[in-house]
């Protein structure tokens, strides 16, 4: 689903140049020429690249006056980050937590051994 | 951290996903981090800025359970289901739905924890209704053509979320 949807968004941020030029627009819509600037790259091979952007939904363009600005999605930008927290990066996450969570109750079940619930061996003995 | 070595995500059968994960504490205490308000609200929270306002667990066969997500943004979502079968401290299954569906239908997990010289294996098996929408929980945060260029991406995304939380 989101991911199938954000294939094609994936893809346009698989290239290094594409890249670049979105992180650049996290600080503000530029124009083409701006962005082409610190690129040796033709003007025309970036403007490629920022059509291929704009297809893939990740940014759009602006006009303002006479000149045309190209800006980030909001939109996509939020769903490709939903997706890198996606399903494994999630769990990940949480179980690096609950490791930290674990560590300080083993240290808390040490200090107080008499008021720690049955440990392994009582508990099999209560069994049958 | 090596997350791979402890850490699996990977298809099972037609319908299935199974997740192994090993925790260095004695599975009593696990169990306890899994199924109580106080340590689930801890931990059970995926990525930063997320909390866990709500946390109701009636762990018996029948109860329920109701969990609430909330992001720094304001984003809220919840999720939920019944206990089929509780045997403490090996073995919890229950039912899971989320609020706004991200998958269809509902999906059926079973917990098991096995201890071997105090480390604990936790397998979770979690049964979708149909191959295809366990294919698509696999496929949203898996592919690996992106996994590559994933470090980059994040530090991007970092900046981007900055800039749209505004």
């Amino acid at each position: 689903m989101v991911a199938g949807r954000l294939s094609f968004t994936f893809a346009a941020l698989s290239d290094p140049t594409r890249r670049a030029i979105v992180e650049r627009l996290t600080s503000g819509p530029a124009t083409v020429n701006e962005l082409a600037e610190p690129f040796t790259i033709s003007q025309q091979a970036v403007s490629k690249h920022i059509a291929y952007l704009e297809m893939a939904n990740l940014i759009e363009r602006q006009w303002q006056g006479r000149q045309n600005f190209c800006a980030l999605k909001p939109e996509t930008i939020r769903e490709v980050a939903d997706w890198a927290d996606g399903y494994r990066h999630c769990w990940e996450k949480s179980f690096q937590r609950l490791d930290v969570l674990l560590t300080e109750m083993k240290k808390k079940a040490a200090a107080e051994p008499q008021t720690t619930r049955r440990g392994g061996k009582s508990a099999s003995r209560k069994k049958k | 951290m090596k997350p791979n070595e402890t850490f699996k995500v990977e298809p099972s059968g037609d319908r299935e996903i199974i997740m192994t994960r090993v925790f260095d504490a004695p599975r009593e205490l696990v169990f306890d981090a899994l199924t109580k308000p106080e340590f689930v609200q801890q931990w059970l929270l995926g990525p930063p800025g997320w909390s866990m306002p709500v946390c109701q667990i009636d762990l018996r066969v029948g109860g329920s359970y109701r969990y609430v997500w909330r992001n720094e943004d304001g984003r809220e979502m919840g999720m939920g289901g019944k206990y089929t079968d509780v045997v403490r401290p090996e073995r919890i299954v229950h039912t899971e739905r989320f609020d706004e569906a991200w998958y269809a239908g509902e999906s059926l997990n079973t917990w098991v924890l096995t201890e071997r010289a105090s480390r604990t294996t936790l397998a979770v098996t979690m049964r979708y209704e149909t191959r295809a929408t366990r294919d698509e929980v696999l496929d949203s945060g898996m592919e690996s053509g992106v996994a590559t260029s994933y470090d980059r991406l994040d530090k991007i995304l970092e900046e981007m979320s900055t800039q749209v939380a505004e």
